[in-house]
């Protein structure tokens, strides 16, 4: 199983991919709304992609509250 | 049937298939300009001759198939009337939406809703009016109604209840939180998952299958086997409307109305 670095590593690829943003451009403690300045419905094409990516379910209302990489990657990990 | 272009949505038939594009900028909202079109749509698809054997309803827009009711304007309208007045304006527009949606839904033509993105709320009940939904990876479907104090009001728990298992229904309902594709198909709710922004060449290649069948024996093999739940729908429309009346419904309305995001109910 991935840790969750590794984990966190892919998101960020995901979001650069998803957001076609320069590669290194966003850090895991990036705010993603800000920093990407995207709203709810952005992110949940991100979060489309994610679960697509990772083969699992991640129910939207535990992403509520969270807006950086790093807690977003910690609970896909716990989906894995 | 002739074809039509309007502003919130348009069609054209081709090859015996009718395509019904909505492109009512910014999330295919259904509000009062959606629904007078779409009226028109269901009056132009009961009178359509025999000659037209599909049916397909995508989206023009890049979000999504449907963002669902125009809750926005659902508040503006209800500013400075009575309790007694909005739910009879609310009883009213739903009784006009639930009249198109039997229409497709009873249609004798295979109905397909393509669907991409977002297919929220009223967006996901025309979508389950539809006989088939076939549906891209970045579909996602959800009936968000509950965080405003609200049930589905256009027909969605009674066509879910006819499509798919209760448990799933009340997984949806009750948590509020959206399916995708795939958890989608699982349940049963779509038939076809395809690659991204394929919904519609899929649902295409789907309608030219469909056009090889009888159109007669096509449509008897729907009535048999895709019943309208009337008296449930109409039950729904009761709860829905004794639930807009109360305060819980406002503040959240107002809430919505208040935000900027597009779905400000989302985390």
């Amino acid at each position: 199983m991935p840790s969750v670095q590794e984990v966190t590593d892919e998101v960020l690829q995901l979001a650069v991919a998803h957001f076609k943003v320069p590669l290194g451009g966003l850090s895991p403690d990036d705010d993603f709304f800000k920093k990407l300045g995207i709203d709810s419905l952005q992110a949940l094409a991100l979060l489309s992609r994610i679960e697509n990516h990772f083969h699992i379910e991640l129910p939207d209302y535990e992403l509520q509250g969270v807006t950086d990489f790093r807690t977003l990657a910690a609970r896909i990990h716990a989906r894995l | 049937m002739n074809n039509f272009q309007g502003k919130t949505l348009s069609w054209k038939m081709e090859a015996r298939v009718i395509e019904l594009a909505l492109h009512h900028a910014p999330h295919n909202e259904i509000g009062s300009a959606v629904l007078g079109e779409l009226e028109a749509f269901a009056e132009a698809l009961a009178s359509a001759d025999n000659n037209c054997a599909a049916l397909i309803v995508y989206s023009e827009l890049a979000s999504g198939f449907s963002a669902g009711a125009d809750l926005r304007e659902l508040h503006r309208r209800s500013q400075g009337l009575s309790a007694t007045e909005k739910t009879a304006g609310v009883r009213d527009f739903l009784l006009r939406i639930h009249r198109v949606l039997n229409t497709i839904d009873a249609a004798p033509v295979t109905t397909i809703a393509a669907v991409h993105g977002i297919t929220f709320g009223g967006g996901f009940e025309l979508a389950l009016a539809c006989d088939l939904i076939i549906a891209d990876k970045t579909a996602r479907f959800c009936f968000p109604e509950l965080r405003l104090g609200l049930i589905p009001g256009f027909g969605g728990i009674p066509r879910l209840k006819r499509d798919i298992g209760n448990a799933a229904i009340r997984d949806m309902l009750l948590t509020g939180r959206s399916f995708n594709a795939a958890k989608a198909q699982a349940a049963g709710l779509v038939g076809q998952v395809t690659g991204e922004g394929q919904a519609l060449a899929v649902a295409r290649t789907t309608a030219t299958q469909i056009c090889k069948f009888d159109s007669g024996t096509a449509a008897a093999a729907k009535e048999f086997i895709k019943p309208i739940p009337h008296e449930e729908l109409r039950r729904e429309i009761d709860i829905f409307c004794e639930l807009f009346s109360r305060p819980t419904v406002e503040e959240g309305l107002r809430k919505f109305v208040e935000s900027a995001d597009a779905m400000p109910y989302l985390p």
